[in-house]
């Protein structure tokens, strides 16, 4: 418990909105230690985003709205805190990075500017400082010429450039916790693999722990501890990352994986894409998400959301079903 | 960046010839005021009033002996003075109404709305002329920039100001609407930014360029409305002179005296149509659409 440095229990998200109301995550439950790499994994839609805005109460309240639930950052529960509590806390406690670096920067301001204002905010500091550390921080994310590119605009950059910046911006203060949603999706392969390379090593120089969020399972089992699977704004199986791969207790999971590239594979065999998508949010839930999806799905999926069942230390999957032999427990 | 809005603006000929042409302006209402002092051009030579232009009064002098083009010259100080400065008052309020009611939306929308429409709807000419009335009257001289003018001048300005900002709130409103969906809002705000800064430090700065381009239009609509109310008799209280009440008095003598009108006329003409073609060549050079290079 001690070494818990966030935990959410029990979020629930919903955006209400001229067609109805949108069950976006449905009473989440889990939690990160000091120094940890979780990552979470999910198809476009499921929620992930929305439960990491949630968390830093990014999202705009109207229309979204958190009906329960306690995000609780080093004990203290940031939905108690005031906005001005919360403002503090975000960019140096708890950053985060974003999928598109080419619409995050913002296109007027240099990118000295940008990753200087996170310090000017929250350290307070002399405008030589801040140039220096800004300086000193585009040297670590692994930009050449720093005293230069530091009076560049966004559009100067390249896209992989302009992740490190936001990476940069991100780190300025040392935060505490780092949330990357999906920060190499919108980036090219030899790309990808450099920045997440690179926030890797960041990661151990700072001792910082990172919720990554990402639909990639080929970079969760390069970064990540911890793996969440989210589906229709549910954890549907949370476990070691080994074990999803070695052992994974959820249809959806299985799914997801035997829809990887393998080179172990046969290459003429198809890869197996996941039949239909993911269920309208706009219905409130009854019965597992995934049912109507799934191949081994019984009577009892489609009218009773199965709890999260413990499979071994830190592995749970709501399911049930004994995946490996298909009959239900 | 800089440099390509000054390459599109150059090959906007009309929009450097009204550069030009406004320098000259300013040069001529500011330079000519080393060459007449003031107490000349509120010099009343009665026994030669409404003279024709001469050598010794280029101009012409007016209904009770002044230089006119003494006038001109300090009238155009106090035409262009409120010109920018009305703009100054409307570029803060349009800005602030316009970026409060789009960031924030909602309710503050509503209510900012709707007093920027009741405010529409009103007639402008109406409305200039109510609060000039109403705010007119007994007003003491002030000193400003080295010069001591009729204090009315300060309420033209105030209420040209208030009665002009509508348009730029709206131009504002329906920039941050859009420019407040960005990522790089959220970004800011991911960095705990605060919503003060957002608004200003962040969204501004992009949505300068329609901005400037009204604001330089509604220099020359302020000095049109100087000018309208200045010729009722309700604007700039003599001697101080403007180009606008420089007209006032001159209806009566359109076909006796016209130099009465025609050089205060002249250059008030010269001035908005320079300011709207500098205004025009600004947007097409600012809009990123633009397709010219």
């Amino acid at each position: 418990m001690a070494n818990h440095i966030l935990e959410v229990r029990d979020l629930s998200t919903r955006f209400h909105i001229a067609e109805g109301t949108v069950y976006a995550v449905n009473g989440i439950s889990f939690h990160l230690d000091h120094g940890e790499t979780i990552a979470v994994v999910g198809e476009s839609g499921c929620g992930k985003s929305v439960t990491m805005l949630s968390i830093l109460r990014l999202l705009p309240i109207p229309p979204a709205e958190i009906v329960r639930g306690q995000a609780l950052f080093l004990g203290r529960d940031l939905f108690d805190l005031s906005e001005r509590e919360m403002e503090n806390l975000r960019g140096r406690d708890i950053a985060m990075v974003f999928q598109d670096p080419m619409t995050s920067l913002n296109p007027v301001l240099t990118i000295g500017r940008q990753i200087g204002e996170t310090l000017r905010i929250h350290m307070g500091l002399e405008k030589e400082v801040i140039r220096e550390r800004t300086i000193k921080l585009l040297e670590q994310v692994g930009i050449p010429d720093p005293i230069q590119r530091l009076n560049d605009y966004p559009h100067q950059f390249s896209g992989g450039q302009r992740q490190r910046a936001m990476i940069a911006m991100a780190l300025a203060c040392q935060p505490s916790i780092l949330i990357a949603d999906e920060p190499t999706t919108a980036l090219d392969v030899t790309i990808q693999a450099q920045i997440v390379e690179l926030v890797q090593r960041l990661r151990e120089q700072m001792n910082m722990a990172v919720i990554w969020i990402t639909h990639d399972f080929g970079v969760v089992a390069e970064i990540a501890e911890r793996v969440l699977v989210m589906y229709a704004g549910y954890i549907v199986e949370s476990a070691p990352v080994d074990k999803v791969y070695e052992n994974p207790r959820h249809p959806y999971t299985m799914a997801l994986l035997a829809a990887l590239p393998r080179v172990d594979r046969r290459r003429s065999a198809r890869l197996r894409s996941i039949p239909g998508a993911p269920p309208n949010l706009l219905v409130e839930p009854t019965g597992c998400p995934f049912a109507v999806r799934c191949e081994l799905v019984t009577e009892r999926c489609r009218v009773e959301m199965p709890p999260l069942i413990l499979h071994g230390p830190n592995h749970q999957a709501a399911c049930w079903i004994d995946v490996s032999t298909g009959i239900p427990f | 960046m800089g440099q390509l809005v000054w390459r599109r603006f150059r090959r906007h000929k009309m929009a450097i010839f009204g550069a030009v042409t406004l320098i000259l302006l300013f040069i001529y209402s500011i330079g000519g005021a080393l060459i007449f002092p003031e107490s000349y051009a509120n010099f009343a030579d009665t026994p030669l009033r409404l003279t024709a232009p001469n050598l010794q009064h280029p101009f012409g002098t007016d209904t009770i002996g002044r230089d006119v083009l003494a006038r001109t010259i300090y009238g155009g100080q106090i035409s262009l003075m409120i010109g920018m400065l009305a703009v100054l008052i409307e570029v803060v309020l349009g800005i602030l109404v316009g970026a409060l009611a789009g960031y924030y939306g909602g309710i503050v929308d509503s209510i900012l709305m709707r007093i920027t429409e009741a405010m529409l709807n009103i007639p402008e000419i109406f409305l200039l002329i109510v609060m000039a009335k109403f705010f007119g009257g007994e007003i003491p001289e002030v000193d400003l920039f080295g010069r001591t003018f009729s204090g009315s001048v300060i309420v033209i300005v105030l209420i040209i100001g208030l009665t002009s900002w509508m348009y730029l709130a709206r131009i504002v409103r329906a920039q941050f609407l859009s420019l407040k969906e960005n990522d790089f809002v959220l970004a800011a705000r991911a960095t705990g930014t605060s919503n003060f800064e957002i608004i200003f430090r962040h969204i501004l700065p992009n949505s300068i360029a329609p901005i400037i381009v009204s604001a330089t239009l509604g220099v020359a609509n302020a000095i049109l409305a100087e000018a309208y109310i200045s010729f009722l008799g309700l604007g700039v209280q003599p001697p101080t002179a403007t180009w606008g009440n420089m007209l006032d008095g001159a209806n009566n003598y359109l076909e006796s005296a016209p130099w009465l009108w025609f050089f205060p006329g002249l250059l008030i003409l010269l001035t908005v149509l320079s300011i709207n073609f500098l205004g025009d060549g600004l947007r097409d050079a600012l809009d990123p659409h633009s397709r010219a290079a």
